[in-house]
Formats: structure tokens, C-alpha cells, sequence
């Protein structure tokens, strides 16, 4: 809309023009809409599915809100894989002033991971919720799905820095409580959602402090008009102290080493459906803010020049794949197990970003993808032996391979993507690390990545003699997971295979995006969306 | 609190008022402080303190959890439902315009009053319901409302 895109006020919306410019737009239809509309279909649904308050009417209100914004996800990563940006204003105002929502492939790439992942997950939770949540809980549970998947596309579509702290907090909030949900199978569920929500409480106060000192300095909200601004002041110890907060804060949020002491409980103790739904998609989406600040906000020169945060960030990375990964092959809950392995896995995502280059950072955003679709296996298949052994504890699951062979054989498929076998989708991202390594001479970090490889091998190995190797127990429920359940788990250990074996959508999505991430979103030229 | 005459006497007298207060911070918040947040809870006040002197139970009828968490929604469902309607009509996502294009203005002042109406609303029964969770440990929305 020219008038908008100009006018910093109402003068701008001249009834005239207006009325033009919105008969052009009609002719648009929805498809301009679209960065909006991706957030705000779950948002809406979710309230809706409340008012309603009809049991039966929930789950496919859900279902086609996370329907929805797959296909608006994946609608968006097209027009944006050949490098665009998209952006939308929020109420006809022009940024920076109004609330800019931006589409590019690094974006739209998390999108379509958060929403693919809420969509394969939403058939297979109605029959574990049904087991695990009492039935009074449903319409309210599922409007926390709701809003917790679109405060996490929220958080991946806008492209204001405080918005972004909103939808983290809208979706932050809805986690806490889904966590809690957890307590009427385990009461143990309530300390750690409270815990949790200490933790990321804290995160999300750095976080948001660090937003009031760029805010300060700058004047500006917007992430691109930010960009330029950091860019003009090198010195300023304000933007220092503001970025310092911000990495500490969104390091609470990843669950980077030393801050991860949330997740291990929270994954363990919340309801098996959101232990998959967490494990596929909170800590990425954490993770591509991190991204975000480093490398557009505050531009690669900045964040590895000024602040020198590959040393900071690579001992941390390293000591996230190694002493994490060792913690979990003692653990005897299998949970407890795969969430250390999270926090493991989340080390080689930032070494991927320490070691700044193309190929490592491609590395990095190929693993949030292929971690989300092996860890939501693994942990549906973990939902799936809850409901039949009535516990995650290897205790319960001894000789489980026997008794439910079909479930067990999607979580041999998980543990193999997990430790980087060739052929699934962990070997993708890992191999992308090593050559990312490699190209920087550093074959020493190439052997690190594969010696913690070997520590997976060892606590998956676990799993697999536990699941098959032991004599099953009497008392369990000896019958194979519902058929609800199973086509979801075998959708996502199949789609661990396929995006392991035609790996070239995956690795050029990814490529694009960490492209646009280290050219800094300020220099890509815009196109489509509606409101300019 | 049956014994206690001056306070039920005063309660009586003063929820109508705190009510009128919280109407009128709510409609004079686009061009004085206050707005949705601060009239909800104000408006949210006024049941608290009715529920406080003369019982939950009492005040549950007035206001009863499952209708709380409904208005909770209805009012999330206003202010998204207003963007919804500029969308809708071709306009970006809460631009207010839509609401009277050929007058902008009054569309922007239109806007931010169904926008605040719809915190108001939220903000009262958010207020409401985490009193009610305060006060009354066991859930009290039966199996069969939902």
C-alpha cells in the first residue's frame, strides 16, 4: 500500500488512496497475508476451541490450525528459497516504527520444521493424551498446543525484537503449564514445570533486558533498522551489555551447557505427546533467535570480531556434546536419556555457529531440522511404550523389542539417525559439521564430533539391549501400540530415512538461510506481502 | 462474615461504583491514562472484593468458572477478530482503517476501543479465574460442563 508504506502517520491513510490501494489488494486475496496468518490461525483457534468448549469439536479444530500453518509455511520457505525477503506490516504501519513481520528462508525454514512437526504429532497425542491427561484437561490442553505452536512460529515470523520477547513468552507460558500437565501421571511433573518456569523466566528477563539497552542506544525495535544502527556505533558498552544479556538469556533458552538444568526434568515428566512436541521444537526455535541476534542483528563482524564469541561459545559447545552425552548413558529413564542427548545435540548446533563459516552454519540449521524430526521419533516412541509399560524407566521397557516390535523398529530407525549412521537424516548434518571443520583446518574438531558420535552409540546401544536383548516382563501390557499412534511414529522414522538419503531440499534450504543469515537480512531485497 | 454488617453494607454500596469506575477508566482510556488492562482489573476488583466478604459460592453465581474461562476467550476472540475484520476487508492485520475507510480517524479511535474492550474483557476474567484457583483448591468445573 503506497500510502502505508510512506506514511509514518494518519495522514498517510487518505481515505482515497487507501480505498485503491485495498481494491488492489482484495485482488491479492489471502496469499499476501500469509506471514500473518501463519501465527495468527493457531492463535485464533485456540481461544475458539475454549469458547466452544466442546470436547469433540478440539482436537480437529487444532488439527486444522496446525494443518494451516504447514501449508502457509511451506507456501512462504517457496517464495523465499531463491533468496527474497517478505515483509509484512502489522496494522499498515510502516517499520521501523510498526511492527514489521519477516519472512526469509531462515524463517520460513524454522516455520515449516515447528508446524510439520505439530502436525505429525497432533494424531499421535490423542490417544496418549487420552491415557496420560483426564478428559475435563482435553479442550484446555489443546488450546495450549495451540497457543505454544504459534507463539513459537511467532517468534520465527516477526521481525521485532520485542515482539519476538512476546510470542517467546506467549509460547514460554503455554509450555510451562503443558509441563505441568504431566503431574497427573507423575506429581514430580509440578516441581520441574516450576523449575522450569524459574529458569526460563530468567532467560526471557535477560532477554528482554538486553532488548532495553539496544532499545536505548539505538531508538529502534526493528531488527534491520538495528542491523544498520549497531553497525555505526562499534564501541558503544551499552550495545556490549545489551548483547551480553541477550546471549545469556537466549543461552537459558537453548539449554546451552551450562544453562540446560530445566530441560532434563521438563522433558522427562511432561505428558509423552509434549516431550515430543518440546523436544522437536522449543530449544530450535530458541536456537534460531541466537542466530538471529548473531548474525543479523548484531552481523557477524561484530558478534566474532568485538566479542570474540567463538572461544566463549566453542569450549561450551564441545562440552555440551561430551559431558552431556556421557551423563546420558548412566541415566535409567529412557526420557531422562534422550533429553540429555538433546542437550548434546544442541552442542553441535553451536559449534556449528562458533565456527562461523557457510558450511558449518548450513550445518547448524540442517541439524535443527534433522534433530526435530529424530528426537520426535524417539520420543513418540517413548509416548508410545508409556501407554502400553505405564513407564519410560528401562525397568519397564526390558524386552519391549518382542512385545511391540513395530514401535521398537521406528526407535532403532531414531537411535541410528541420533548417533549419524549414514543413510538417516543425522548423518546429513553431522557430515556438514565435519566438512565445515575440515575447511577451516581444524581436523581435530572433525575427530571431536565423531568421538562424541561414538559416546551416542553407547547409550543408544542401551536402548537397544534393554528394548530387545532382555526378557520381557509379565505384567506388561503385551500388545502393540494403537494404529494412531504407530502410522505417526513410522511417518517420522521414515521421514528420518528419507531426508538421510535425498538430502539436497534440506541441506539448499538450509544453505539459502545461512545465507541470508551471514549476508544480514538488511541487504536482501524485498518481495511480495502485502502493505508496501 | 455474617457478623460483620458494616462491611457487607459498604461491599453493597461500593461494587456498583468500583464497576461504574471500571466503565469509566475503560471508555476514557484513549485520550486519559488508563485503558483494557487497567479497567479490567478494576472491574475484576469488584467481584474479588464481592467474593471475599460474601463468599466464593455467591460470587459464583454471578460469575461461574466455565462462563469465565468463555468470556476469557470471547475477549482474546474481540481483539484478534477485530485484525481478522481489516484483513478481511483488505486491509494488513489490525489496521484500523478498515473499520471506516473513509474516515481513517474515526476508525483508528473505533480500533482501539474494541481492541481495549477485548483486553478489558480478557483481563477481567483472567483476573477472576486466578482468584477463583486461589481460593477454591479443587477444581470446580465438573466433568460434564466442558
Amino acid at each position: 500500500m503506497s500510502g502505508q508504506a510512506a506514511g509514518d502517520a494518519l495522514a498517510g491513510h487518505a481515505a482515497g488512496a487507501a480505498e485503491a490501494a485495498a481494491a488492489a489488494e482484495r485482488a491479492l486475496g489471502l496469499a499476501g497475508h500469509l506471514p500473518v496468518l501463519v501465527v495468527l490461525v493457531p492463535f485464533l483457534a485456540a481461544p475458539l476451541a475454549v469458547l466452544l468448549g466442546a470436547r469433540r469439536l478440539t482436537w480437529p479444530i487444532t488439527f486444522a490450525a496446525a494443518l494451516f500453518s504447514l501449508a502457509a509455511a511451506l507456501s512462504l520457505l517457496s517464495g523465499v528459497l531463491g533468496g527474497d525477503a517478505i515483509s509484512y506490516h502489522i496494522g499498515g504501519w510502516a517499520p521501523p516504527l510498526g511492527i514489521e513481520y519477516r519472512i526469509d528462508a531462515a524463517n520460513a525454514f524454522v516455520m515449516v520444521i515447528v508446524s510439520a512437526i505439530a502436525v505429525a504429532i497432533l494424531p499421535y497425542a490423542r490417544a496418549s493424551i487420552a491415557a496420560e491427561i483426564p478428559a475435563r484437561q482435553h479442550v484446555l490442553f489443546h488450546a495450549l498446543f495451540l497457543l505454544a505452536l504459534a507463539g513459537l512460529l511467532g517468534v520465527a515470523a516477526t521481525g521485532d525484537a520485542f515482539n519476538l520477547f512476546v510470542f517467546l513468552e506467549i509460547s514460554s507460558l503455554a509450555t510451562y503449564v503443558l509441563v505441568a500437565m504431566g503431574a497427573y501421571r507423575d506429581k514430580r511433573a509440578l516441581t520441574t514445570a516450576f523449575s522450569y518456569l524459574l529458569m526460563g523466566t530468567t532467560g526471557a528477563t535477560f532477554f528482554v533486558i538486553g532488548i532495553g539497552f539496544l532499545y536505548m542506544s539505538t531508538g529502534t525495535l526493528n531488527m534491520a533498522d538495528l542491523a544498520q544502527i549497531i553497525a555505526q556505533q562499534p564501541g558503544n558498552r551499552t550495545i556490549h551489555a545489551g548483547f551480553a544479556f541477550i546471549i545469556v538469556g537466549m543461552g537459558l533458552k537453548v539449554a546451552m551447557y551450562p544453562l540446560h538444568l530445566w530441560l532434563p526434568g521438563a522433558y522427562t515428566y511432561a505428558p509423552s505427546a509434549v516431550s515430543a512436541f518440546l523436544a522437536a521444537t522449543a530449544t530450535k526455535v530458541a536456537v534460531y533467535v541466537l542466530l538471529r541476534f548473531l548474525f543479523t542483528v548484531f552481523g557477524p563482524q561484530y558478534t566474532f570480531e568485538a566479542a570474540e564469541l567463538t572461544w566463549v561459545i566453542l569450549p561450551l559447545a564441545l562440552l555440551a556434546m561430551f559431558a552431556a552425552s556421557f551423563i546420558a548413558i548412566f541415566q535409567v529413564n529412557f526420557k531422562k536419556m534422550l533429553a540429555y542427548s538433546s542437550i548434546a545435540q544442541i552442542g553441535y548446533m553451536l559449534l556449528g555457529i562458533a565456527m562461523l563459516s557457510q558450511t558449518a552454519l548450513s550445518g547448524t540449521i540442517v541439524h535443527l531440522f534433522n534433530h526435530a524430526i529424530t528426537k520426535a521419533t524417539l520420543f513418540m516412541v517413548i509416548g508410545a511404550y508409556v501407554l502400553r509399560a505405564g513407564g519410560a524407566f528401562y525397568r519397564d521397557i526390558e524386552g519391549i523389542g518382542r512385545v511391540m516390535p513395530w514401535t521398537s523398529a521406528a526407535g532403532v530407525i531414531g537411535g541410528l539417525s541420533l548417533i549419524g549412521v549414514p543413510g538417516t537424516a543425522g548423518f546429513v548434518s553431522k557430515w556438514l559439521l565435519v566438512q565445515g571443520a575440515l575447511e577451516k583446518g581444524w581436523w581435530w574438531m572433525a575427530l571431536l564430533v565423531v568421538a562424541s558420535s561414538l559416546l551416542a552409540v553407547v547409550y543408544v546401544w542401551k536402548g537397544i539391549e534393554t528394548a530387545y536383548l532382555r526378557a520381557p516382563r509379565d505384567d506388561v501390557d503385551r500388545r502393540e501400540a494403537p494404529l494412531t499412534m504407530l502410522v505417526p511414529i513410522w511417518i517420522m522414522a521414515l521421514s528420518t530415512i528419507w531426508f538421510g538419503l535425498s538430502a539436497e531440499w534440506t541441506v539448499g534450504a538450509a544453505g539459502t538461510a545461512a545465507e541470508a543469515l551471514m549476508s544480514g537480512a538488511s541487504e536482501l531485497p524485498i518481495s511480495g506481502g502485502a502493505g508496501h | 462474615m455474617r457478623h460483620h454488617l458494616i462491611l457487607r453494607v459498604i461491599t453493597k454500596i461500593l461494587a456498583g461504583t468500583i464497576m461504574l469506575f471500571a466503565f469509566y477508566v475503560q471508555f476514557h482510556g484513549d485520550y486519559s491514562p488508563g485503558g483494557g488492562f487497567q479497567a479490567g482489573v478494576i472491574l475484576a476488583v469488584a467481584f474479588i472484593l464481592y467474593g471475599l466478604v460474601f463468599s466464593v459460592e455467591t460470587v459464583q453465581q454471578v460469575m461461574p468458572p466455565w462462563l469465565v474461562h468463555r468470556t476469557m476467550a470471547l475477549g482474546l476472540l474481540l481483539y484478534a477478530g477485530t485484525g481478522v475484520f481489516s484483513l478481511l476487508t483488505g486491509y494488513n492485520f489490525l489496521d484500523y482503517t478498515a473499520l471506516a475507510p473513509h474516515q481513517p480517524e474515526h476508525g483508528q479511535e473505533l480500533g482501539i476501543l474494541l481492541v481495549e474492550g477485548g483486553v478489558g474483557i480478557t483481563v477481567t476474567a483472567v483476573m477472576l479465574s486466578i482468584y477463583y484457583a486461589f481460593v477454591g483448591r479443587t477444581p470446580v468445573i465438573g466433568d460434564e460442563e466442558w
